[in-house]
């Protein structure tokens, strides 16, 4: 079992410990803002537990998905709202 | 403390709000009873289709025209209204539908209603997340869809600024020939009562042919650009023709916001708000069949509501008796959004004895009932 | 294949649930735990798998698995991240746990202000907080928790700043004495939390920057003054996830769902247990969890047993609420252009001109987006006193997929 993975956030390649959410790649590769509210304003998460939604990025694709619940995978693509 | 008035209107939903807003311009006296929040009944339910509907000489006059008074209101409406010109695609599954899609085309050109014939490369052009092997469409380009809580507020809040008195958080108990009584014994005379409490009209006014039709829908995250258009599989009119059996038809739209409206359904006879798991599956599936990538979307809620049905469906508009001071402004199933503003223009016309745009006979709740055989 | 049946399901896989799902498998139950977070332990034990493991044993907990609807009762459709299922239930343990109370200040939605609950969360799931400066506000005994845990992981704790007042804390201390568990935990701490600033009576009244939280201004008996820090951890209180229990009809109580002595609601077959049912912290998570499972797997005698260690806890979650009750204060941190619906950016102006609840979600869309209503309803409750009491299904988004049955053919 590997100790740390390799993911892209926007592009990038950023490296994690195994066992770490999503949240933890986007923050690492310095994006403070996960995504953009409704009326563009930057946003990142706060609740922590799921519930908040403003973590959202999208995975491999798929847009919507909440960051602080979704572990790392070796390989996945992450992107941010511009 | 009661007050006496030319209209009072039970019902500010979209149909009341349109007729206080026409009684208002027109130099009436004018006052508005709703329970709240504005437009929380059916109003808020729905999917806010503007659209032109040609089940019947009449019906086609009463959206048509109605539909036009939506594209003059249009620059007015303030942007929480949401007005989103995106037209309604009429899908045909099969050589049989496009038939109807020509059909339907043929009707439209007499009327001057734009309407195009997609061929099924047009209609994936248009909206590419529809399944394969569909036979094409009928692209109505002038209709449209709006948020119609803000669209009944705002139709409400210009009829204030004509006068028009509204008692919001207030409930009509019983309308009689000098007015309404309210549910704090409020007595309100008005020469002129107009009953446009949707679904539950009957309550008000025993015996007149509205029953409820429990609706469901589902609106999604933010998806833009999965759906372009209003989309309905022509099954929707077999759908909303039937007035016995419980049915499904796929009907998806898009919100300004991005987010994806889902319908529709239909049953007679249940009276409960909940969310009936059986028929919500059924409407789901049905949308994928037409949109197999709705799977995907994320849904964030589903919600009930009543439309208010009656046996020929067209509207009830109008005195309930030749000589009667009660009008109805009901009845209107799916198409109250559409034939709000035309509602309020037909009551204030024949309240004020002027020669509406279009007559107002087939609406007129004295007309003889048949039920339509579907 | 038919779906799986289980005599008992338990939501939830915190303290309470974890314990629930013990009693009853002990019990003979043939039990499933489920929990929508990736590993158990809920929010206390989150990456603390010392403390849940034991409870856990054998038992094989379905993990990052969210109930979506009961279809009919005694059965759930549940969505993983990649598909759905439904499973059956004789019993159901509803442990949902709860989550933070967010009250809305200017600049509250810049990144990095976060809850405090919720900035414990993401470090443990791997955000790098070595070296950052936090600063920890809002109310309750979860702020010095997770004072404690930052300054563990290398984070410069600046100060923690408690709405409450001293005099409340006090009393809360003195109250503690009959609690020496507590009292113990609690001098634990004030020992460890040496050289932080921790103020009483204090609260954020601003958040600032640009693109980022960069100082926030606080505010303690009439005077203001600005602080720099990296991350403001934020919370104001707990706040029991009734939406389950509320969508399956089960009755409130001023504190959460109400349970009946064996954590029993007024649905039958359905029992809460844990915070869900009113905010108490762990040792009542915990014996409550025990009674339901008990309960739950037909052991009745085993749980009218614990009920004086749950009527001892109970004493407990009073003196908590009583302490760190919310002042009136704070509800003027929010401006008019302040926003209180951050899903659909909804100002707090707007809201506060409708006649409640339903009125605002109609016509401003304020808990009408994706978190419906959980972050901004404890907010609206306090602000203006309402309160939204109807769930429908989905109890939380879901794929369509999900609401369409799960016996719908893929094409």
């Amino acid at each position: 079992m590997p100790d740390t993975i390799r993911v892209s956030v926007n592009g990038t390649p950023i490296t994690v410990p195994a066992g770490a959410m999503v949240s933890a790649a986007v923050a690492v590769a310095g994006a403070n803002g996960f995504r953009k509210s409704v009326t563009g304003q930057p946003r990142g998460p706060l609740c922590g537990m799921g519930i908040c939604f403003e973590c959202r990025v999208t995975i491999n694709g798929r847009p919507h998905c909440r960051s602080c619940q979704i572990p790392c995978e070796a390989g996945m693509e992450v992107r941010t709202d511009a | 403390m009661g007050a006496s008035y030319d209209v009072a209107i039970a019902g500010g939903g979209i149909v009341g709000a349109a007729c206080a807003l026409e009684c208002a311009e027109a130099g009436l006296s004018v006052v508005v009873v709703e329970p709240g929040p504005i437009g929380g009944g059916a109003t808020a339910a729905g999917m806010g289709h503007i659209v032109v509907m040609d089940d019947s000489p009449a019906q086609i006059a009463l959206t048509q025209y109605s539909r036009q008074l939506w594209i003059d209101l249009k620059p007015r409406l303030p942007s929480d209204v949401e007005y989103l010109p995106c037209g309604t695609t009429w899908v045909a599954a099969d050589d049989e539908e496009m038939a109807e899609v020509r059909r339907k085309k043929r009707v439209l050109d007499d009327i001057d209603v734009r309407a195009e014939v997609f061929d099924e490369r047009q209609l994936y052009k248009t909206e590419p997340n529809l399944r394969k092997g569909l036979a094409g469409a009928l692209y109505v380009r002038d209709d449209a869809v709006v948020y119609p809580p803000c669209a009944a507020r705002y139709l409400l809040e210009r009829a204030r600024e004509k006068g028009a008195t509204l008692r919001i958080g207030e409930r009509v108990q019983e309308l009689t020939p000098q007015g309404m009584t309210l549910h704090d014994k409020t007595v309100l005379s008005a020469g002129i009562t107009v009953n446009a409490t949707g679904a539950w009209a009957p309550e008000l006014t025993p015996g007149i042919p509205v029953r409820k039709r429990k609706g469901h829908l589902v609106i999604t995250e933010r998806y833009p650009g999965f759906v372009n258009t209003a989309l309905i599989e022509l099954g929707y009119l077999k759908s909303a023709h039937s007035t016995t059996t419980d049915s499904v038809a796929f009907n998806a739209q898009p919100r300004r916001t991005g987010q994806v409206l889902i319908g529709s359904s239909r049953q007679f006879g249940v009276d409960g708000a909940g969310v009936d798991t059986h028929m919500l599956r059924r409407m789901l599936q049905r949308a994928q069949e037409y949109m197999p990538g709705i799977a995907d979307l994320i849904a964030i809620r589903t919600w009930t509501g009543f439309r208010a049905a009656t046996p020929d469906k067209l509207p009830l508009i109008g005195p309930v008796g030749e000589h009667s001071t009660l009008y109805l402004a009901t009845g209107h199933e799916g198409l109250g959004i559409t034939t709000s503003l035309a509602t309020g223009r037909l009551v204030a016309d024949h309240i004020l004895r002027r020669t509406p745009p279009i007559p107002i006979e087939p609406y007129l709740p004295t007309r003889s009932h048949e039920e339509e055989h579907a | 294949m038919p779906d799986p049946v289980f005599d008992v399901v338990v939501v939830g896989a915190g303290p309470a649930g974890l314990s629930a799902a013990k009693r009853a498998a002990e019990s003979g139950a043939r039990v499933a735990l489920l929990d929508d977070n990736p590993k158990p332990g809920g929010q206390i034990w989150r990456s603390d798998p010392g403390h849940w493991k034991p409870l856990l044993g054998n038992l094989e907990p379905m993990c990052g698995v969210r109930v979506v609807t009961s279809p009919e009762p005694g059965r759930l459709t549940l969505e993983k991240f990649d598909g759905e299922l439904e499973i059956g239930y004789g019993k159901l343990i509803l442990a949902t746990g709860a989550r933070e109370r967010f009250l809305p200040f200017p600049g509250w939605t810049l990144p990095n202000v976060m809850g405090a609950g919720g900035l414990q969360a993401l470090v443990k799931s791997g955000l790098p907080i070595s070296g950052k400066s936090v600063i920890v506000a809002g109310s309750g005994p979860l702020l010095l928790a997770v004072a404690k845990y930052m300054r563990e992981h290398g984070a410069r704790v600046e100060m923690v700043a408690e709405q409450a007042s001293d005099s409340a804390l006090v009393k809360f201390a003195f109250g503690l004495l009959g609690f020496p568990g507590k009292l113990l935990q609690t001098a634990l701490f004030g020992s460890s939390l040496l050289g932080i600033r921790h103020r009483t009576s204090c609260w954020p009244v601003a958040a600032e920057g640009s693109g980022k939280l960069e100082s926030v201004t606080f505010q303690r008996a009439g005077k203001t003054w600005k602080e720099r820090c990296d991350y403001l951890a934020c919370g104001f209180g707990l706040i029991p996830n009734v939406e389950i229990p509320l969508m399956l009809g089960c009755r409130l109580s001023p504190a959460g769902v109400w349970v009946d002595d064996h954590q029993q609601t007024s649905v039958p077959g359905v029992y809460c247990a844990g915070e869900v049912t009113g905010i108490g912290g762990l040792d009542l998570s915990l014996v409550e969890g025990e009674i339901a499972g008990y309960s739950a797997a037909g052991k009745p005698q085993a749980a009218s047993a614990l009920s004086s260690v749950r009527k001892r806890h109970r004493r407990f979650a009073e003196r908590l609420e009583s302490a760190f009750a919310l002042r009136d204060e704070l509800k003027s941190l929010p401006q008019d252009d302040t926003l209180i619906c951050r899903c659909e950016d909804v100002s707090y102006g707007r809201v506060r001109q409708c006649s409640g609840w339903r009125d605002a979600k109609l016509h401003t869309r304020c808990g009408m987006g994706p978190c419906q209503g959980r972050v901004c309803g404890g907010a609206v409750e306090f602000l203006l006193g309402w309160k939204s009491e109807s769930v429908r299904p989905p109890v939380f988004p879901a794929r369509i997929g999900s609401l369409s049955g799960p016996k719908y053919p893929q094409p």
